[in-house]
């Protein structure tokens, strides 16, 4: 498995270097591009591990995206100076979660409970029983969870965000429209809740015959309770879902029921893909003229396609421009544009779209003469922006039930986002 | 005076950074040993040797705090090697520690103990494993277990006579998930670093444990757990269908290794289960494969690679998905390039249009090098999906009048491979015909004349094509010479009217004025089949005879090896579709088993070969033997210091055979992998040339590493035939000549 694990600037300066095995040297972090098998950049420092063996690659990626989410989680972000402020952690951390090259629990919340940045907290590892009480959560079954969480008021919160990804042809077919979910939840609930949580699902709706307790947060009329939600939006195929490790998988490959008991706080329960009837909150129509060699005219039209309640934020349009060009106007109906040369943009921003509403742009970029004129590949238009109470797949959420020895009564709360994943438009 | 300075020079500096560590490290406060050891860590990290701390460091080890005590262990095991004798003085605070009420503290000093690779240290390590591995906390069991590994990396036969291994053993059935996942890593380890000891061996019992801990443990645990159900021969079907039914959950898993773990244990498995059974795990198994593409661009290009072994076995597991697959802006070209191997794969009648819209969406990009594949991934289908091949020639037309040179160049080269299969496309050399002087690649150059003398017949102009390129014969590559060579003589073949100057200035140009021994070799076959009277047919049926179409241009690997590499998905090999014996040796010391090798070979050469050995050692002025090593340390290896650890002798002695072969392969080259070499080319072309006097292109470019060999053989050939001059003769030869390509 894992030899070592190297972090460097982007200098090529050395700034962690944890040996597993006595096959990993320190004149290696010389000439590391030598079986080198990794090295996802990340800010300015780029992550390395080595082996000599013939390693789980993916294992090997897996965890180095880890290690970057677990830096994140503990210093904000993980970047050259967060490595050189904190390299002490950064080595207690590489010892614990990595034993011999093999990665062991890599749960910030777990580690958090005895690994800590302040002085003041490792204190409470030092005491025998704390720590053994600690362990004993950081090898069990149930690693993510303490047993001992109290709340006087018992909420549970659950966004469900999509992303949704578009590529459409110069003809304006679509070639590909698909969306990224993922249900963040944040649990604040006492003791060892048992939680069920149930979707629109098509496989589950066939099946299953409960009805939903979920009560919607905000206005909108997308979601609502169980009952009204099954007679209003039809159902969902999600092609693929994956869970949290919290989450009994048995039990969904059996009955598709997401069973699981949550960690404390906030947490990622799940991510699907869908790929059937993919609604696209924006059209997008682009007319791009090359005028001889020395101008471009855009003509830019986009258009809201959901609910005229709704309305979305930070819309944000981009739009290519040659590599040579000098100047360019602007003529917007909403929103404003600017040139960005830096990233041979046009950029055009709308801070808040109406439904139904449709906003044009017209454009003239002049270029440049060049002497030698290379063809311009015209990237695609991208799209970026934020939908409240919109889901692009019609996923929703029928119920989350939460069963507790203490039998309390728990609030739970939902909202939908929809964003642009890589929505983008040939032209 | 003079002996105050002498004592001076030997004492220790009074000034500098390691002077100040040391003041620091001895302080009366706390606090400032504290930040001392915190400041050595530093300069240790930043590569200066602050070994000569070590007494110094040492004194903090018996400390409360415990991230003070994680740093001098951090210290201890980076310099033990350097002061072996003074790593006794930490042992007593090591086995107090073992015995620690605060399992952390327990866990950290057996963790430690396991990584200080002193002999005298290992000495001491009996007891205080023995103990943890028999831990209340599981904490510490956990560990304990990873460190039985490490103590068997250490010292083998005291690992086996202290009953560590049976420990170990039993310790699967332990009812903490974490400690089964750790044991089953560490027996996995000890496993493959001995195969002989058969140390993980895998019962109904233990079976059953492990499916247990499956849902219960760590991501990681898992990928273990998994990565040893893969290797496990299931007793029966039932056996294996109760793993895959266990296993399929996984793929739902967050983590991408967890997913592709658990698709190689139901992929290596699903063989055992009846066909209805597997059909339904291979459904199964597509979304979440499809679902990895999303990820992280590291995570996506291994988890690409093993889609593409995947799709080499199952071809039909992602027909739906080609959409997927479609290379989005931003995509590192690592990924790109994979995608579009993927695309052609699954390309079928159904998906082609789709498919072939956005190959020429791409082939208009500007990177050139993802253009050019793109055009030879249309090509690809042309000749995969015959319905679709003149949907791809029109595309290919398209592409080739927007004037791109580069693209232009490949698309004549895909276009031959195209006439290989297809021969009725001709209507298109005019098109063709019109670029020519924009090709500026040997290969593009060599495959528009090929075209020419294979339709010379059908195109009116095609002696003075052909005669422009005769003009500047001695200027083009040897590569296009060939073909200039053998198009001239299919044209004279064809219309000997209009070609007899030509035939006769190309063969002159070729023979006199040429220095590469195969232009000149060719040329003079040529001539003397031309200049044979007696039977004007045998010419022809030689240098015209029917080519044996392509199948596929679709680079695969050779069964064999993929069901080896089948065996290694997710691994590094399944990302080099190398088998791991090519990069690594067997078991841990791989690496050092190959370095041994190279030098070996490196001796025994200059055995065989001393004069030139002892010219190569008067160059460099060192003796063979020395050369030798400072080559194989140039090459091979980043620390190889002649000192092996002592384990390394043990493991040699005991499978020196195993290595000898580990190390071999390494220096042949890998029949599959990669474009094969250029002279390889060279002669397969050559070879091509003579017999179906095409040197098109290899049907599959995994002949490179037969084509030398087989050149040579049929150079043989072709100097007894020309000799006879018939026809049993020739059809004879025909016959050895399409087994020969069939092979490729």
């Amino acid at each position: 498995m894992l030899s070592g694990i190297l972090i460097f600037n982007q200098k090529g300066e050395n700034l962690i270097f944890r040996a597993f095995r006595s096959d990993c040297r320190p004149r290696l972090a010389d000439i590391f591009r030598i079986q080198v098998i990794s090295n996802p950049q990340h800010e300015n420092i780029y992550l390395v591990a080595v082996t000599k063996s013939n390693a789980n690659a993916a294992l090997v990626f897996e965890f180095l995206y880890r290690l970057i989410m677990l830096g994140k989680s503990y210093f904000g972000k993980l970047d050259e100076e967060a490595v050189k402020n904190n390299f002490v952690l950064i080595y207690e951390l590489l010892d614990e979660i990595l034993d011999f090259g093999y990665p062991q629990n890599t749960d910030p919340d777990t580690l958090k409970m005895y690994i800590t940045t302040e002085g003041v907290k490792s204190a409470i590892a030092n005491s025998p029983t704390d720590s053994s009480r600690i362990t004993m959560q950081a090898t069990g079954a149930q690693s993510w969870r303490r047993a001992d969480i109290k709340y006087r008021k018992n909420e549970a919160f659950v966004d469900v965000i999509e992303d949704v990804n578009l590529l459409m042809s110069a003809t304006g077919t679509v070639l590909r429209a698909d969306v990224n979910g993922q249900i963040v939840m944040r649990a604040y609930l006492t003791g060892t809740p048992e939680c069920k949580f149930g979707l629109n699902d098509r496989l589950l709706l066939d099946t299953s015959d409960t009805t939903g307790a979920a009560k919607s947060r905000g206005g909108g009329g997308t979601s609502g309770a169980g009952k009204a939600t099954r007679a209003a939006a039809g159902s969902v195929t999600l092609e693929d879902c994956q869970f949290h490790q919290c989450v009994k998988l048995g039990r969904f490959d059996a009955d598709r029921i997401i069973s699981f008991v949550p960690p404390d706080g906030e947490f990622e329960l799940m991510r699907y893909r869908a790929t059937e009837n993919v609604n696209l909150p924006f059209k997008v129509h682009p007319i791009v003229r090359e005028i001889g060699t020395t101008k471009v005219e855009y003509s830019v039209a986009i258009k809201a396609n959901y609910s005229a309640k709704l309305f979305a934020t930070n819309v944000v349009i981009r739009i290519p421009t040659p590599l040579n060009t000098a100047t360019t106007t602007e003529r917007t109906s909403q929103g404003r544009a600017k040139y960005e040369p830096e990233h041979n943009n046009i950029v055009w921003k709308i801070p808040r779209f109406s439904g139904q509403a449709e906003f044009v742009l017209n454009a003239e970029a002049t270029l440049t003469s060049m002497t030698h004129q290379k063809a311009w590949s015209r990237p695609p238009l991208s799209l970026s922006f934020s939908l409240l109470m919109f889901t692009s797949s019609g996923l929703l959420v029928r119920y989350l039930k939460v069963f507790e020895k203490s039998n309390y009564s728990s609030v739970k709360w939902v909202r939908y986002m929809t964003r642009a994943g890589s929505y983008e438009i040939r032209f | 005076m003079a002996m105050n300075k002498i004592r001076g020079a030997f004492a220790v500096p009074r000034k500098g950074e390691t002077f100040e560590l040391r003041a620091g490290l001895v302080s009366q406060y706390a606090y400032e040993r504290k930040e001392s050891i915190q400041k050595t860590i530093m300069a240790m990290t930043l590569g200066k040797d602050v070994s000569a701390l070590f007494p110094d460091v040492l004194k903090n080890i018996a400390t409360a705090d415990l991230e003070q005590k994680k740093l001098v262990y951090l210290y201890l095991m980076n310099y033990a090697k350097s002061h072996p004798d003074l790593c006794i003085l930490a042992v007593n605070t090591f086995v107090q520690d073992s015995e620690d009420p605060n399992p952390l503290v327990r866990a950290l000093a057996i963790r430690t103990m396991g990584c200080i690779r002193v002999e005298k240290m290992v000495d001491y390590m009996e007891e205080p494993l023995r103990k943890t591995l028999r831990d209340e906390s599981p904490y510490v069991r956990k560990t304990a277990a990873i460190c039985v590994a490490k103590l068997f990396d250490l010292n083998p036969s005291m690992c086996l006579e202290n009953g560590f291994l049976e420990m170990l053993q039993e310790m699967i059935g332990d009812p903490n998930p974490m400690v089964v996942a750790n044991s089953v890593t560490a027996l996995a380890e000890i496993h493959h670093s001995a195969v002989e000891l058969g140390a993980l061996q895998i019962t109904a019992n233990t079976l059953r444990k492990m499916l247990m801990a499956l849902n219960e443990c760590t991501e990681w645990g898992r990928v273990t757990i998994l990565s040893t159900l893969a290797e496990y021969r299931a007793a029966d079907v039932k056996e294996s269908e109760h793993i895959c039914e266990r296993v399929a959950p996984q793929f739902q898993h967050v983590n991408a290794s967890v997913v592709l773990a658990a698709v190689k244990v139901v992929f290596l498995h699903m063989k055992y289960v009846g066909p209805e059974l597997a059909k339904t795990y291979l459904k199964k198994m597509a979304p979440p494969l499809v679902t990895l593409v999303s990820s992280e661009p590291e995570v996506q290009y291994v988890a690409l690679r093993n889609i593409d072994l995947l799709l080499q076995k199952q071809p039909d597991i992602l027909n739906k998905e080609l959409r997927v697959f479609f290379c989005k802006y931003n995509d590192p070209p690592y990924v790109k390039f994979q995608k579009l191997e993927i695309m052609v794969r699954i390309a079928n009648d159904r998906n082609v249009d789709q498919l072939l819209a956005e190959l020429k969406e791409y082939a208009m990009e500007v990177d050139m090098d993802f253009v050019r594949r793109a055009v030879k991934a249309i090509g690809q289908v042309a000749i995969k999906i015959e319905s679709a091949s003149e949907k791809c020639v029109n595309t290919l037309l398209d592409l080739i009048n927007l004037k791109v040179n580069y693209v232009v160049q490949e698309a004549i080269v895909v276009i031959r491979d195209i006439f290989r299969k297809y021969p009725g496309y001709e209507g298109i050399i005019p098109t063709l015909c019109q670029c020519i002087d924009e090709l500026d690649e040997p290969n593009a150059r060599a495959a528009l004349i090929w075209i020419v003398g294979e339709y010379a017949e059908k195109i009116s102009n095609a002696g003075d094509i052909l005669g422009s390129f005769v003009d500047g014969f001695n200027e083009e590559f040897s590569q296009t010479q060939l073909q200039i060579l053998t198009a001239v003589v299919k044209l004279f073949l064809k219309r000997p009217e209009k070609a007899q100057g030509l035939v006769q200035r190309v063969l002159q140009a070729a023979t006199a004025e040429n220095d590469n021994p195969d232009v000149r070799d060719r040329a003079y076959i040529y001539w003397r089949l031309l200049s044979n009277t007696s039977d004007q047919n045998a010419t022809k049926s030689i240098v015209l005879s029917d080519k044996p179409p392509i199948v596929t241009t679709i680079h695969s690997l050779p069964p064999a090896l993929l069901e080896q590499l089948l065996q290694e998905l997710s691994t590094l090999s399944s990302v080099y579709h190398k088998p791991p014996e090519q990069f690594v040796g067997q078991g841990r010391f791989g690496a050092d088993a190959v370095q041994r090798a190279a030098i070996e070979e490196q001796i025994q050469n200059a055995r065989e070969n001393p004069l030139a050995a002892a010219a190569a050692a008067a160059v460099s002025g060192t003796t063979p033997s020395a050369q030798a090593q400072n080559n194989v340390e140039n090459l091979l290896d980043i620390d190889f210091d002649g000192g092996a650890p002592a384990s390394v002798q043990n493991n040699a002695g005991g499978m020196s055979g195993l290595e000898g072969l580990a190390g071999t392969p390494v220096r042949v080259q890998s029949p599959a992998v990669g474009a094969p070499a250029p002279s390889g080319n060279n002669n397969l072309d050559d070879l091509l040339g003579v017999f179906g006097d095409s040197g098109a292109s290899q049907p599959s470019s995994s002949g490179a590493n037969g084509s030398g060999a087989a050149g040579d053989l049929m150079n043989g050939f072709s100097g007894l035939d020309l000799s006879g001059t018939t026809s049993p003769a020739n059809d004879n030869q025909k016959k050895t000549n399409e087994d020969i390509l069939s092979l490729f």
